[in-house]
């Protein structure tokens, strides 16, 4: 058996909450609905899950999707052996088998195959048919599905099918407020407010130009770590050239106008 | 005349009543200055021109200027020019001595120094020899016609561009008009659009055009506004200089900006940008009926600073921008005594409200400051109440000498805020007794025909260089046919087509494609596994590559096939009694036909050319319209005419393809002879400019491949296309080779 303590979150996660979502969550592990998170990349889907799964005390098996994943990345697949092969499980399966969340990030990455191998763990028969080894699991009581997506830039071919869209409960993320932001970044770094608030400001630049150059806007991912780079002692410029304008675009007139915003914010 | 202008008179030896008027007066501005040396030099080169035998001018035209010359530049620059003035007077271009001596001064202020001044000679001295024409070959006797216009034009022309700059500007001119006397002098005098397009080209400063995106950006990022930018022309406006402004078809910006006060142009650009963004979004109209032009005056002074606070509190960093660009009028430069120095007591008030350290001791300035700060401490206040502010100020400081005509100008401008007209509304148009409503104009409804033309440039091969906005491409869509005659076409074509399809299924992508021997995939590969086994067993090292994956192979290739539509299709072809044109409408349809099976987005236009003033690019297919009855009809419908510019049609249609999202882009470019046009001469010219946009073309990702029905074609398609093209000598099997060649291509 697989040990379960491994995948506990042992220590509480920063999450500040922007609204009922941390009540709508417990309702629906509640009830053992399957959960989709939908938001920018960078705007706290992840964070949120492992808070959830803190708070609720069970173990989490996170999965970060890509486009060569398998459905035996996800389920398990043959292992060779001195006497011969073996199975090993995939996160999946662990996870119905120790009643953990398991929460599959960025699942359009996943080709649209790979992802239909979720579809009867998700609905009223909570099983996963292992076929290549021919077992059917029951899920764990405590299993629970977890899946994030960023329906921002992906193209028309990574979207999900409805026949897996419709099996699970939504919830859509955003960035916070402007005032909500700086309290997340500020308590996050441990920066004071008022160059937080700047920061946040040029975020903002950077969020207006989404769909004009840039796929995504500045995120409280990058946020916080040119906040960080502040506190560590870096000139607030350097940190927001290096932290928030180079990761996220090559185009040279966005980079630009992103200094210029830095010049115009940090004086 | 005085004793002393008597001798010099002497000295001058000259009879022209015209010099004698206005001699005493120019001794007596040289004396100011000159040293004996250089009044002696100054009177013998007067003298020289004096004998020209061309009339007075010539001498006037020293005598007045050379003082001016002197002024501006340190070196004595006297024997330098007399050299040039020789070397026209030897040239048949004696006459444009006096236009070169006349705007000598004005240009000497621009180039200040002997080296520059003489590049400046050098300039003129490489257009008269390259302009002065020769009947047979011997000696030159024909003056260059557009010499002199070039030295009436030389001030201005200096104050916009660099010397190389102008040096380029010449060299185009001489290139492109120097065997056509009308065109050249309309060149050189500024009067012809290219001549105007070249010299924005090359002019000084960050051009608007360079810097439009970053601009449209900034405005988005930091004000999160769109709005349209247009350009104002800032080049050909001497007397008044426009100012930046708004209404409701954008924001009219100068179409280039100088690096001023250590500001870069780009930056003045957002200054300008900023502050229009401030009035719109924190000024009210007011009105202003019963205000006068200085009270008006004043309110838009203290309105100005109020918006440039807020923003500067919105953006901190604005700040620098604002503090350099503003002027900083010094305390007591203007005596009221004598001039009106409204304007400069409110550009100090203005930079005072601005700049903290503004060092003004004026009480009722720092009184007034004190006051704008307080109504600006809790908020954002508003129009109105700068306003009242702006008027109780003008009447404490109110100055009988406000009145004057002489107005105090010095740092008083502020050129990065826009002229205020939104700031204004009217209750009645004017002061007259009798004010008639505007009688109400009705506006046409016109529809427009089709599309604004677009410009492209072509490449001169001969100066290595663009021509800027040259030819006018009209795009339209093709008229429609009957599209039952295209489906005749691929019935006919059946057998080919059932072929075809057989390769088209090859071709189809095979979506997943098993990869072996992966140490790391989705399945064991029992295969192997059993033999790893047996080797393990066995004691020897058993391979650890005993999965297998699968990948996907995808096509995503974008095609965009163009058809030469001109003149020429309509010839028959040699064995059968079916024209080009036929043929290519068969071969396009079974390449339609074959690409829509596999599934590639795929798009067909059409050109032809009238003159460079007419490029017509004709839509056939988009890329996401599908191969139906709609497109079919056009391809029907397809007509040929006129010439093959083709330069400017493959730019186009690199443009759509350019911004396909795609891996592989496919331009295909059917044609049946080299690129022509009527109104060029030279056969290479138009090749070459197709080679430019090719290369074009590979820099932006499109990958174009020409297939000429030319048989003579391999003396220059390799040329322009370089090894992507192919020769296709039996028309007759074109139908057939297009798709085999589309196929082998995408392989």
């Amino acid at each position: 058996m697989t040990d379960k303590t491994q995948y506990l979150v042992k220590q509480e996660p920063f999450y500040q909450s922007q609204g009922n979502e941390v009540a709508l969550y417990e309702a629906a592990y509640g009830a053992r609905l399957p959960v989709m998170i939908k938001g920018p990349t960078g705007c706290g889907k992840s964070r949120f899950v492992e808070y959830m799964a803190w708070k609720l005390g069970r173990p989490l098996i996170t999965v970060a999707c890509n486009e060569d994943m398998t459905a035996s990345d996800l389920v398990g697949r043959y292992l060779l052996d001195a006497n011969g092969t073996r199975w090993l499980d995939g996160p999946l399966t662990t996870a119905a088998r120790i009643g953990a969340i398991c929460y599959l990030d960025e699942i359009v990455e996943a080709r649209q195959d790979t992802t239909v191998v979720i579809h009867p763990l998700t609905d009223h028969r909570r099983t996963l048919p292992l076929d290549k080894k021919g077992e059917l699991i029951e899920a764990h009581p405590d299993f629970q599905l977890v899946i994030s997506y960023n329906p921002g830039y992906q193209s028309l071919m990574k979207d999900l099918k409805q026949s897996t869209k419709q099996r699970f409960t939504g919830f859509d993320f955003d960035y916070p407020e402007a005032e909500l932001e700086t309290d997340i970044v500020a308590k996050e770094t441990g920066l004071d407010r008022e160059p937080t608030a700047k920061l946040i400001k040029i975020a903002h630049t950077a969020r207006n130009l989404k769909g004009h150059g840039l796929d995504e806007g500045i995120s409280t991912r990058l946020l916080v770590y040119a906040a960080t780079l502040i506190k560590r002692g870096v000139a607030p410029g350097d940190a927001c050239r290096m932290a928030l304008v180079r990761p996220i675009t090559d185009d040279a007139d966005i980079r630009a106008t992103l200094d210029h915003a830095i010049d115009a914010v940090f004086a | 005349m005085h004793p002393q202008v008597q001798t010099y008179w002497y000295e001058l030896d000259c009879g022209f009543q015209q010099v004698a008027e206005v001699f005493e007066e120019c001794v007596f501005e040289a004396l100011s200055s000159f040293s004996r040396a250089q009044m002696k030099a100054y009177l013998d080169a007067a003298r020289v021109l004096g004998k020209l035998g061309r009339g007075p001018e010539p001498m006037l035209a020293l005598l007045e200027a050379w003082p001016g010359v002197v002024g501006s530049v340190k070196e004595d620059p006297l024997p330098a020019v007399m050299d040039f003035v020789r070397a026209m007077q030897k040239s048949p271009n004696g006459p444009a001595i006096a236009p070169f001596l006349q705007t000598l001064a004005a240009v000497a202020r621009r180039q200040p120094s002997l080296p520059q001044l003489q590049a400046y000679m050098d300039i003129a001295r490489e257009l008269m020899a390259r302009t002065t024409g020769s009947i047979h070959g011997f000696h030159q006797t024909i003056p260059s016609p557009g010499l002199p216009e070039f030295f009436a034009q030389a001030p201005r022309l200096l104050d916009l561009l660099s010397l190389q700059g102008l040096r380029n500007w010449v060299d185009y001119g001489i290139k492109n008009h120097g065997k056509h006397p009308e065109r050249q002098t309309e060149y050189f005098k500024l009067a012809s659009p290219d001549s105007r397009a070249v010299l924005q080209r090359e002019r000084h400063g960050t051009l608007f055009h360079d810097v439009e995106r970053k601009l449209d950006l900034t405005l988005r990022a930091l004000w999160d506004e769109h709005e349209m930018l247009v350009p104002y022309s800032t080049a050909f406006d001497e007397i008044r200089q426009p100012i930046p402004y708004y209404d409701k078809l954008g924001m009219r910006v100068p179409d280039v900006f100088d690096d001023a006060h250590g500001v870069s142009g780009l930056d003045r650009y957002r200054a300008v940008l900023a502050h229009m963004v401030g009035h719109r979004r924190w000024s009210t109209p007011q009105i202003a009926d019963n205000w006068s032009p200085f009270q008006r005056m004043a309110v838009e002074f203290f309105e100005d600073a109020r918006i440039d606070t807020l923003l500067m509190r919105e953006y901190p960093g604005l700040a620098r921008l604002f503090l350099a660009l503003h002027p900083k009028p010094i305390e007591g430069a203007c005596d009221p005594e004598t001039t009106s120095c409204l304007r400069h007591r409110l550009a100090m008030l203005s930079r005072a409200f601005l700049d903290p350290q503004h060092g003004y001791r004026d009480a009722v300035l720092n009184e007034t400051v004190a006051r704008f700060r307080a109504a600006l401490g809790g908020g954002v206040s508003d129009t109105a109440a700068m306003a009242e502010l702006a008027l109780s100020y003008v009447a404490k400081t109110r100055r009988q000498s406000d009145q004057l005509a002489k107005v105090f100008f010095d740092d008083t401008v502020v050129d990065y805020r826009d002229d205020n007209r939104q700031l204004w509304k009217f209750i009645e148009e004017g002061d007259e007794e009798e004010a008639f409503d505007e009688p109400r104009q009705l506006q046409k409804n016109e529809e427009p025909q089709g599309l604004p033309p677009r410009h492209y440039p072509e490449w001169d091969y001969q100066s290595q260089s663009y021509r800027p906005d040259w030819v006018s491409l009209y795009e339209s869509l093709h008229p429609a046919g009957n599209a039952a005659k295209i489906d005749r076409l691929l019935a006919k074509h059946g057998a080919l087509a059932k072929r075809l399809k057989r390769l088209l299924d090859l071709l189809k992508p095979q979506d997943k494609v098993r990869i072996r021997y992966q140490e790391e995939g989705s399945e064991l590969d029992l295969d192997v596994a059993l033999r790893s086994l047996i080797d393990f067993r066995c004691g020897t090292t058993p391979d650890p590559r005993i999965n297998m994956s699968h990948r996907t192979a995808g096509r995503d290739i974008a095609v965009l096939l163009l058809l030469d539509l001109s003149e020429s299709l309509n010839e028959k072809t040699p064995a059968g009694d079916q024209t080009i044109l036929e043929l290519s409408q068969e071969a396009v349809s079974l390449l339609a036909w074959a690409i829509e099976r596999l599934g590639d987005p795929f798009a067909i236009a059409g050109f032809h050319s009238d003159t460079r003033h007419q490029v017509r690019y004709l839509h056939i297919k988009g890329f996401s319209e599908p191969w139906n009855d709609d497109v079919k009809g056009r391809l029907a419908a397809m007509e040929a005419g006129w010439s093959t510019r083709m330069g400017a049609a493959l730019r186009h249609a690199g443009h759509y393809l350019g911004n396909r999202q795609a891996d592989k882009k496919l331009l295909l470019i059917l044609t049946d002879g080299r690129p022509s046009d009527v109104d060029v001469s030279d056969e290479r010219a138009l090749g070459e400019d197709v080679r430019q946009a090719v290369r074009e073309l590979g820099q932006k990702g499109v990958f174009p491949y020409c297939i000429s029905l030319d048989p003579r074609a391999d003396e220059y398609v390799a040329d322009v296309f370089g090894r992507s093209y192919t020769v296709i000598d039996n028309v007759a099997r074109l139908p057939e080779k297009l798709p085999e060649l589309f196929m082998a291509l995408t392989k």
